[in-house]
């Protein structure tokens, strides 16, 4: 009895203080921003108080912010962008990521770390030392300030979170399968996609989320390597915060980021357990 | 065959690269497509049997190559004596010189220290904890706090903890006359924030590949929950502790995105420096911070690989 009681008092020391911490700024937070979705923006920027002072003074709640978003097809259109730009980008670094970490799947064990490493290595440095490294290279070349710089940008930057997933799941596969398929009379294409490829499907849907997700939230690199005004749901969130400081604005923008990531990482989690039956 | 083909790939590459900084740019990058080119088809031609994996080691050397040569250009021009970073026009170590008597830089990589120490250290306390509740009990609402600032894209929390710290902590401390705004302190809570998963997540595979049963000795023997916790836990989940501390400290030495929504006007940090100077004038300063920083970075994973190798390979 006093062994149960010291128990929970234990589960409360060790996991209380993380606990209190992770309420107070991340889940309040979030909290707070979901109502701030619902509320005028202040007269000099940020948020209107919430409980009027008196008749005829701004404040309180309403729903403006989210009948302007879906009554102008502007905002539809950007979010429909970033879906593009992240899908594109998703695409690219997948084409890139296989060959490396199929290669090093195949490889001897011994020289397997080494070869992962190199691919994390570079993904230590600053990401805006990474962006600013294609500032050097495609300047010389007229090529800066366009939706490609944008894509290549992001592919470098997020190019290690497909490998590693990826990787980890081709490491598995069992090598009799291939020979089997071998056996059978099966030729190397056909190996790789009615046997590996396959298998490897969740691995592609754990990578795809990795990359998808922090791309769809960019402001950064577009604002760094893309055109003027060819923006994305992160600048047009970080504009809203620190621009034209309409808050209200900018977190209803950011509750509808939330809601795709949501939908997002939901339809990998999904596809990737579905891959795994059937695997 | 195919063992010559890659070679000839590696000297194309080579080739682009040394083409970035010649004068005769678009003649020496073309004839580098041309001998990846050739090596492809040479490859194509060879024997199966010399190099099974052929296709793979070409595709792989490129993209290893994509990873490196921009990182490798940005040091490169870090010695260059021009203004422009069009092309090489001789060595100087003056970019350097300048940077360090840079005082707005040198305040920004003090500030950047100070979040990085401290939010490092509280995060792998509260993070490490974290980690062991929910390997022990399985709560149900912890996972998710711990787990979601690390999986959702950054500005989502970056402009959350804006709102929160302007909007509710300041009126709320103002009541108790505590003045506070966005500064040093409230980026080290953001920055406390993200970590906190990373080491949870590090911690919580190291205990789950652990036998439970050492842990139940240890109780046979008499031993206290604090006892088995300081000679048996901790010195097991030590290497998985460490790898989440120095995590941590690169994660936050390098946070852009966080820091730009929590820091305000006045405090600022290298990343924010970096961007600032990318945004409003390049200069090849900026070469000479990125390669003094790729330089800690580097220093901090050689760390990690002497202390805890599993980390390094994504486990």
């Amino acid at each position: 009895m006093a062994r149960r009681r010291g128990e929970r008092v234990t589960r409360w020391l060790v996991g209380g203080p993380p606990g209190a911490f992770l309420l107070l700024f991340f889940l309040l937070p979030s909290l707070i921003m979901i109502v701030a979705s619902f509320r005028y923006p202040g007269e000099f920027g940020g948020l209107a108080p919430l409980f009027p002072a008196g008749p005829g003074e701004e404040g309180g709640l309403t729903t403006e912010n989210y009948r302007v978003f879906f009554s102008d097809w502007i905002y539809f259109q950007i979010f429909l962008k970033s879906f593009g730009v992240a899908a594109f980008t998703t695409l690219v670094c997948l084409l890139m990521a296989y060959p490396i970490a199929l290669l090093i799947a195949r490889s001897p064990h011994q020289r397997r770390d080494l070869m992962v490493l190199l691919v994390v290595l570079p993904f230590a440095s600053n990401f805006l030392v990474r962006v600013y490294a294609w500032m050097i290279i495609l300047g010389p070349f007229d090529l800066l300030f366009t939706r490609s710089a944008v894509i290549l940008g992001l592919v470098y930057v997020h190019l290690p979170f497909m490998v590693l997933p990826l990787y980890t799941n081709l490491e598995k596969h069992d090598p009799v399968l291939l020979d089997a398929a071998q056996d059978l009379g099966a030729t190397g294409w056909s190996r790789f996609w009615r046997v590996t490829f396959p298998l490897s499907l969740p691995g592609i849907f754990s990578g795809s989320a990795l990359v998808f997700i922090p791309v769809l939230g960019v402001f950064a690199i577009p604002e760094i390597l893309g055109g003027i005004h060819d923006w994305l749901v992160g600048n047009m969130i970080k504009e809203a915060f620190l621009g034209v400081r309409d808050w209200p604005f900018g977190s209803m923008l950011s509750l509808m980021l939330t809601v795709c990531v949501l939908a997002v990482a939901g339809a990998a989690a999904w596809l990737a357990a579905r891959g795994l039956q059937r695997a | 065959m195919r063992r010559a083909a890659l070679a000839i790939e590696a000297l194309a590459i080579g080739l682009l690269f040394w083409s970035f900084f010649s004068d005769a740019r678009y003649a020496l990058a073309g004839a580098a497509l041309a001998a990846l080119g050739a090596a492809a088809a040479l490859g194509a031609f060879g024997q199966r049997r010399e190099l099974p994996h052929f296709w793979l080691w070409f595709a792989s050397i490129l993209v290893y190559a994509f990873l490196y040569l921009p990182l490798a250009i940005v040091v490169i021009f870090s010695f260059n004596d021009s203004k422009l970073a069009a092309e090489w026009v001789g060595f100087t170590t003056s970019w350097y010189a300048k940077l360090l008597a840079d005082v707005d830089m040198l305040a920004a990589a003090r500030n950047s220290v100070l979040i990085a120490l401290t939010a490092s250290a509280v995060a792998t306390v509260l993070g490490t904890m974290a980690g062991i509740a929910m390997h022990r009990y399985k709560p149900r609402l912890l996972p998710f706090m711990v787990l979601t600032p690390v999986a959702m894209p950054e500005i989502l929390l970056g402009v959350s903890l804006l709102i929160f710290f302007l909007n509710t902590a300041r009126p709320a401390l103002a009541l108790f006359g505590i003045e506070f705004d966005l500064g040093v302190l409230t980026v080290i809570i953001a920055h406390i924030t993200f970590c906190i998963g990373f080491v949870a997540i590090i911690v919580r595979a190291r205990l789950a590949g652990m036998d439970e049963s050492i842990f139940e000795a240890a109780r046979d023997l008499g031993a206290t929950p604090w006892e088995t916790f300081r000679r048996v836990t901790l010195p097991l989940i030590m290497p998985g502790v460490i790898a989440g501390a120095l995590m941590a400290f690169t994660l936050s030495i390098d946070d852009f995105v966080i820091t730009f929504f929590t820091s305000g006007v006045g405090t600022k940090t290298l990343p924010l420096e970096i961007y600032t100077m990318i945004k409003v004038a390049v200069t090849p300063e900026v070469n000479a911070v990125s390669t003094l920083l790729m330089l800690l970075t580097l220093g901090m994973i050689v760390v990690a690989g002497r202390v805890a190798p599993d980390v390094l390979r994504g486990k």
